[in-house]
């Protein structure tokens, strides 16, 4: 029992210290961004990382996340609900839950893999030292580039997904659901609020930022050699998967209240 | 003494007052990783312009000693001097001008993957020089032609072989014409004619830009031919330092049983 409580209490204990330098992590992320004109290069790789390298991704989930949509949907309305409100359904899940949260599943795993995978092993085979030892701070070079990248980025992912779902929606409840064109359509204007694609968006921002944290803190703390990499990926992806679905929480109290009920 | 040995105390290495120090000072630094510690009370002195090398048994501390030259590590206890200022106390933004002065050939070169050695070479300058791209080129360039690296200039980092690896390695820690050079196991892993041809580079590098070098190795061949002064760490502490003659005739147990490749002796075998 004595045992299990010391392991217990360890992993607590270890938990908010690694939170405590990964809020140090984030401050110096901050402290460093004025210097982010003279990355510009580095940040559009970067960008060009999240965005196009997701692409293909993004746009298989998308669509089958609308498909899937539209026929549950369909299932759970049939004489019930009248057929315009498919849109809407399809609509308000998409914009407000199902993009960001997905594309922050699927895309984030994706890239904090590939940050926590890259920096870790920069780490172990000594590049971030000898980075220090050329007086180039890893944070400004390294961190800073890849953190502002996923925050900028991970919402107009998220905008094309939810696009690409929309239409993978329509796709199927035209072609396959029997509902027409312009049922589904003016479902989609009949409650359309831009605050819902806006609500989405801060949440892509909040969840760009936690996946960027998660394999930047995870990659600059690998210890050890492959196995270590290896370790390191997979606690920032699933710290990144489990962080996003807890802020998902907290954010949609806040959103509801201050955003969606507007 | 130790009397089944008769192993003398370690050299004295202090100054008075290491703030008037030309050169490098440790002073009681100590390091511990978990319950194994490295480096205990070390003591040692690098003067400016000398080649020190310091030689021991794999897993002694060696690179964890040189680290701590540059503030890669920071000590449990004791001191450092570079040049009069004490490197602990220092301000990030002092520590990083600190390091300007240092070149750092690390064990596996530490070249950065994604980027071809023209840029890992140049990086350096790219950051703190100022100058234009082509200058850069030109000294990055030049560079690689003192380590004859010249045609490899656009290779990556995964398209060299070891030995280049550590040349370019040694390209990118000469470019800013550093004053002091680390090199931490410079001819590890490598065949003996390109490991002497590093060694030639040391000798090179000292003797055309007057640089200070701090040569870790347990290569005896190599730490033979470029030392000025020697000195060896077993269990966390330096126990002898000497000229390359004086490492050769001495008769300090340790020293003779590392030199002679004794597995008898008072480092033991394992």
């Amino acid at each position: 029992m004595e045992a299990f409580l010391t392991k217990i209490g360890a992993g607590i204990l270890r938990g908010l210290t690694n939170a405590g330098h990964g809020t140090m992590l984030l401050r110096a992320i901050f402290l460093q961004t004025p210097h982010i004109w003279k990355m510009r290069r580095e940040v559009l790789v970067q960008m060009h990382v999240v965005l196009v390298g997701s692409m293909p991704l993004v746009i298989v989930t998308s669509v089958f996340v609308g498909a899937v949509t539209a026929v549950q949907a369909v299932y759970q309305m049939q004489a019930l609900v009248p057929m315009k409100f498919l849109g809407v359904m399809i609509s308000k899940t998409v914009f407000i839950e199902l993009g960001p949260v997905l594309m922050a599943l699927v895309v984030g795993s994706r890239l904090c893999a590939f940050y926590a995978a890259e920096l870790g092993t920069m780490k172990v085979t000594e590049q971030l030292d000898a980075m220090s030892i050329m007086a180039i701070d890893p944070v400004r070079y390294l961190a800073m580039p890849r953190f502002w990248a996923a925050v900028t980025m991970i919402p107009v992912v998220t905008i094309f997904a939810d696009a690409v779902a929309i239409l993978g929606g329509y796709t199927i409840s035209v072609m396959t659901l029997d509902i027409s064109a312009g049922v589904f359509i003016e479902g989609l204007q009949l409650f359309y609020k831009h605050s819902d694609i806006l609500g989405g968006l801060i949440k892509a921002v909040v969840f760009g930022a936690i996946i960027a944290l998660s394999g930047i803190f995870n990659g600059f703390n690998t210890q050890g050699g492959a196995e270590g990499v290896g370790h390191a990926t997979m606690t920032a992806v699933v710290a990144s998967c489990l962080s996003v679905l807890v802020a998902d929480y907290f954010l949609a109290i806040i959103l509801f209240q201050i955003i969606f009920q507007k | 003494m130790n009397l089944e040995y008769n192993i003398p105390p370690p050299p004295e290495q202090k100054v008075a007052d290491p703030a008037k120090f030309r050169g490098i000072v440790m002073e009681g630094v100590s390091k511990s990783f978990g319950p194994k510690q490295v480096l205990k009370e070390t003591d040692l002195l690098i003067h400016k312009g000398e080649t020190l090398v310091v030689f021991g048994r794999s897993g002694e501390g060696k690179s964890v000693l040189l680290k701590h030259i540059v503030r890669l590590l920071e000590p449990d206890a004791g001191k450092i001097w570079v040049e009069g200022e004490e490197i602990s106390e220092m301000e990030v933004s002092d520590l990083m001008e600190m390091r300007k002065q240092f070149g750092f050939l690390f064990q596996g070169a530490a070249l950065f993957d994604s980027m071809n050695i023209c840029k890992n070479v140049g990086l350096m300058l790219e950051e703190h020089s100022g100058w234009p791209m082509e200058k850069i080129s030109a000294r990055a360039c030049e560079a690689l032609a003192l380590v004859g690296l010249m045609d490899s200039d656009d290779k990556l980092p995964s398209e060299l072989s070891g030995g280049m690896k550590k040349r370019a390695g040694l390209a990118r820690a000469i470019v800013m014409e550093p004053e002091y050079i680390l090199y931490d196991e410079p001819t590890t892993g490598l065949d003996p004619i390109t490991g002497d041809a590093i060694n030639d580079l040391i000798i090179k590098l000292q003797k055309e830009l007057g640089v200070t070098s701090i040569v870790v190795t347990h290569d005896m061949a190599s730490a033979f031919k470029v030392a000025d002064r020697m000195a060896m760490l077993s269990r966390g502490k330096i126990v002898f330092t000497g000229t390359v003659d004086e490492v050769r005739s001495t008769d300090h147990p340790m020293v003779r049983q590392f030199i002679e490749g004794n597995s008898q002796g008072p480092l033991g075998a394992f």
